[in-house]
């Protein structure tokens, strides 16, 4: 057990983590690079295309250090992203250290705190590392100092490295050997595992990813999930290569690994939850997590309303996977029959939405993502709202409230200024700030959850030239003044379009919402006005133009074929369209309250 | 056994110079290329004889291109390898589309004892700026003075062609163009509104955000468009296409079975067909042409007709474009099928917003629904 390193990488977004971890797998050997399809831990398509991680992974690494001994490394990554904290969080349970990833070029960002944070938080042995030294614009020493001042860690002898090329990738591994603990338990002891992950296999049923704190699972044990009481006997327990699974005998305290046993779902291997033995179980589960919550809900409807069990059934299996994602049967007037879907944030949205769209080759409408509101009527009950649709009549409402979140975000001095006007622009309550170092200050705010789901990060980064970053964690509600605006196209409201706006705000949004949809309305053959509403009165109005000639042109010698063509295409075009009364409107459109702040 | 009517268009694909706006197909071309186009031509012709048995040919129309830049030895071979290989019917309208600056009296002459009886000219404006725009070889002057020589040599069926939407076009030059095309008393005017396709110089340089501004408005466009009607039914023209207007009993024969779905052969590069229920069309290529030539007859038995979707809904979007519409009962005898339970629901929710009139099952675009025929005929296509 001496010679077991269980760690993690955190990172904020870009700094290098997979990266690094790539270079680590190629440098242990388990890989040659002509092997590694690039960033190998970051293997669902997505995740690669975006160069984001979303879901945990683990891998093995076997490493002979100086001292002559042979080391077995546990590596789990962890995804970079603020709407995955979960994931980091649980990651880290499973880990002894983590080692910190920090750009020599950027320094320290928001999430490289958030991230520490979290590491303390589990007690992990944190061992610096700094980054990208081959930049021309890198400068280790002022990070490195940065670290020290910022966060506390002493970081003067850190590795300083480039992951892309591998310089110095070997000193990362030597310190991990002498500067993480091994861990501790004892493999004699009855079993005590935490659940850190899980996933569903078509032919294997759910893969719990575990971490043993005490005792010992092998093949054939009888083992029990202590929180739901279910048993069940370890069909194959093993560990992580690079992306695929190792079988082995048995697995014992300090090793990281999977085990399968038939499982039907991943609701039954739930994260967090402790493996013990059937026969001889522990004392007591280990604390386990909190669950996760949606902050951001929407709603997801098939193109093609056919397709509605598709989408039902594709949702389902989406779910095996991702724990967090919630999903509820609804109606729209507008759209037909479709889900109402909880998600971490908009990231998670727009991940489940591409993968439902590639994976499972859905056509979607998306409606517009609202954050959940408590809405307090006159007669004392709350009602949890989640779609804006049903938001009661105003005569029943007694006040409502929104979540707030504590925000901070790094910022580059000579970007105070925009950056604080954005906040102030999305009601933000400024906090405080503190100075890092000469050139960069922290902000502290309070902002609306609602005012940042949409794009917020985009206006960070386009108001910071990039060098803004941010992390948030939900404070709690907050009574404030909110209407729901609907949206009238041709005189008919249009339900999948209403959305909920802080009142100070209502009429700049109606009328941009109202603008942003005439560009997406396609002309037709008569006048169609867009009104934007706050209950009965009309606050906004576009309209769009009827379209006044649309001939063909000459039919020269007989030749229909382009005729058709032409008269296909407009058909064709139909199809992305949803009916509205006698108005077609384009899906796309549904999402335009996303896109109020693109000039 | 009495014979089926059929109509045969020739395809010359010869300009002196293509017009700027000009998608079609068409180039400038060397004397050898035409003659040696002009046996080509020949052969599939002969290909073809065998429906002299089953056809008898009502109409030739020779398009193009610019059929009057064809030299008279070669349109006469071609005459008479049509008269040699097909039945032709005494009356048979025969046209040839000509452009004004490429006639004189011994063309005019050879056309005439050819037995060609129906002319049609490109005049498109009767403004000098607007002509230049638009990359024409001619002038109005020219025009007109082809047109007297026509007239002098006894063609009593002429054909003028229009353009309206023209660049820097007004109403008033539009109302000139017109006036000064009925002084001539056409028997038939074809106006067309301009449409600007890809790949011509015209879409470089009037489609972009600056250019764009020449164009007249969508608005601008549809007034000249009523004016036209008015003002030429005012003057004796009927219309009976949404963009031809004939005095009475001149309209063409030969476009009309277009509309109405009649049996017509192609000849030609590019040329298409569609003959007993089949749509087909020649190689595009001058190569691709000529080596599909010797097995052309064997390739048009061997091509599948079409669906009788396709053959439904083209009775339906073509045959709204003549100003008599659509017959329901046509509709239900031609398919065996209900025209209501087809389209029934389009054609009550068109007619509802204005865009179509249904009475006694007749069937027809109204003056509103022609300015955006394209949207309404679309609804037409099944699903």
């Amino acid at each position: 057990m001496k010679k077991i390193r269980n760690f993690c990488i955190i990172a904020h977004i870009d700094h290098g983590k997979s990266t690094l971890a790539d270079r680590m797998i190629e440098m242990t050997g388990l890989l040659s690079s002509r092997e590694m399809q690039s960033q190998i831990l970051d293997n669902m398509d997505i995740e690669r295309e975006r160069g984001i991680t979303i879901k945990s992974q683990a891998v093995r690494l076997s490493y002979k250090a100086k001292d002559g001994n042979e080391y077995m490394f546990n590596l789990i990554d962890t995804p970079g992203h603020v709407d995955f904290n979960y994931e980091v969080s649980r990651s880290l349970a499973a880990c002894d250290g983590a080692i910190l990833v920090v750009d020599a070029a950027q320094g320290i960002e928001a999430q490289t705190l958030a991230n520490v944070y979290l590491a303390l938080d589990h007690d992990l042995e944190i061992l610096p590392v700094i980054n990208k030294i081959d930049l021309p614009s890198a400068d280790p020493q002022r990070v490195i100092d940065e670290i020290e001042d910022v966060i506390g860690l002493p970081a003067q002898d850190a590795p300083r490295i480039s992951a892309k090329t591998g310089l110095n990738v070997e000193e990362v591994l030597e310190a991990i050997v002498e500067r993480l603990p091994a861990p501790k338990g004892d493999p004699k002891a009855p079993l005590k595992a935490l659940i850190f992950d899980s996933l569903y296999d078509q032919y294997k049923g759910a893969i719990a990813f575990f971490r043993i704190m005490e005792g010992t699972i092998r093949q054939g044990m009888k083992i029990k999930m202590m929180a739901s009481g279910a048993e069940y006997e370890v069909v194959e327990t093993g560990y992580f290569g690079a992306g695929r699974f190792i079988p082995c005998e048995e697995l014992s305290a300090g090793m990281v690994g999977y085990v399968t046993a038939s499982i039907k779902t991943v609701r039954d291997t739930r994260v967090g939850d402790t493996i013990t033995e059937a026969e001889r179980p522990c004392d007591k589960a280990l604390p386990g997590y909190k669950k996760v919550l949606p902050m951001v809900y929407c709603g997801l409807y098939p193109a093609d309303g056919a397709k509605y069990p598709d989408l039902r059934d594709a949702l389902e299996k989406l779910q095996l996977n991702d724990a967090a994602l919630q999903y509820e049967p609804e109606t729209s007037v507008a759209l037909g029959f479709g889900f109402r879907c909880g998600f971490l944030g908009l990231l998670h949205l727009e991940i489940v939405q591409e993968r439902l769209e590639r994976e499972y080759d859905m056509d979607l409408v998306t409606t517009a993502p609202s954050v959940i509101y408590h809405v307090h009527k006159t007669n004392g009950e709350m009602i949890e709202l989640t779609n804006p649709t049903n938001l009661p009549d105003p005569s029943e409402i007694d006040f409502i409230e929104e979540p707030f979140v504590s925000a901070e975000i790094m910022v580059t001095t000579e970007f105070i200024g925009p950056i604080m006007q954005l906040c102030t622009e999305r009601r933000g309550i400024y906090l405080g700030m503190e100075y890092i170092e000469e050139t960069r200050a922290l902000l502290k705010y309070e902002l609306p959850l609602n005012e940042i789901i949409y794009d917020f990060f985009d206006a960070l980064k386009s108001r910071s030239r990039g060098y803004a970053s941010f992390d948030y964690e939900l404070k709690g509600y907050v009574k404030s003044e909110m209407v729901k605006l609907d949206i009238l196209v041709n005189r008919e409201e249009v339900d999948a379009l209403s959305f909920i706006v802080h009142e100070a705000t209502a009429y700049e949004r109606g009328r941009k919402m109202c603008e942003k949809l005439k560009e997406e309305i396609p002309r037709h053959l008569f006048e169609i006005p867009i009104q934007a509403a706050i209950g009965s009165k009309i606050i906004a109005r576009e309209t769009v133009k009827a379209v006044r000639k649309d001939v063909l042109a000459k039919c020269y010698g007989g030749d229909i074929s382009r005729k058709r063509k032409l008269l296909e295409k407009q058909k064709e075009g139909k199809k992305r369209m949803r009916q509205i009364g006698s108005v077609e409107i384009p899906q796309k459109a549904f999402m335009s309250v996303l896109k109020l702040d693109e000039t | 056994m009495q014979k089926k009517d059929l109509s045969i268009y020739i395809h010359i694909p010869f300009c002196i110079k293509k017009c700027d706006y000009c998608d079609f197909l068409s180039a400038a071309s060397s004397p050898e290329e035409r003659a040696y186009y002009t046996r080509v031509l020949q052969k599939e012709i002969r290909a073809f004889e065998p429906l002299s048995y089953i056809y008898k040919v009502k109409s030739i129309f020779f398009g193009g291109g610019t059929p009057s830049v064809l030299e008279i030895p070669h349109f006469n071979r071609i005459t008479q390898q049509l008269f040699d290989s097909f039945d032709i019917s005494d009356d048979a309208e025969i046209t040839v589309e000509c452009n004004p600056g490429t006639l004189n009296e011994e063309k005019l002459k050879a056309y005439r004892s050819a037995g060609v009886n129906r002319l049609s000219l490109g005049l498109q404006s009767a403004d000098e700026n607007e002509l230049r725009l638009l990359g024409r070889i001619h002038s109005f002057e020219e025009f007109r003075s082809n047109f007297a020589l026509a007239r002098r040599l006894g063609f009593d069926n002429i054909n003028v062609d229009l353009m309206s939407g023209i660049p820097t076009q007004t109403m008033d030059s539009w109302k000139e163009t017109l006036k000064k095309t009925v002084e001539l008393a056409p028997d038939h005017i074809s106006a067309y509104s301009l449409i600007i396709e890809e790949n011509t110089p015209f879409y470089e340089r009037y489609l972009g955000a600056k250019g764009r501004s020449a164009l007249p408005d969508e608005e601008l466009d549809r007034k000249m468009y009523h004016y036209t009607h008015s003002y030429l039914s005012e003057n004796g023209y009927e219309r009976y296409e949404i963009s031809n207007y004939s005095k009475p009993g001149r309209q063409c024969r030969h476009n009309t079975v277009y509309w109405t779905m009649k049996s017509y052969l192609g000849l030609g590069l590019g040329a298409s067909s569609y003959l007993d229920r089949k749509r087909f069309s020649n190689p595009r290529s001058f190569d691709g042409y000529r080596d599909f030539v010797k097995d052309a007859y064997r390739s048009f038995k061997t091509c599948e007709p079409q669906s009788l979707k396709e053959t439904m809904e083209e009775f339906m979007f073509l045959g709204l474009r003549m100003d008599r519409g659509v017959f329901t009962g046509e509709f239900e005898r031609t398919f065996g099928k209900s025209f209501d339970e087809l389209y029934g629901g389009v054609t009550k929710r068109l007619e509802d917003t204005g865009f179509i009139t249904r009475k006694e099952g007749v069937i027809k675009l109204t003056s509103k629904g022609i300015d955006v025929s394209n949207r309404v005929l679309a609804n037409y296509l099944l699903p």
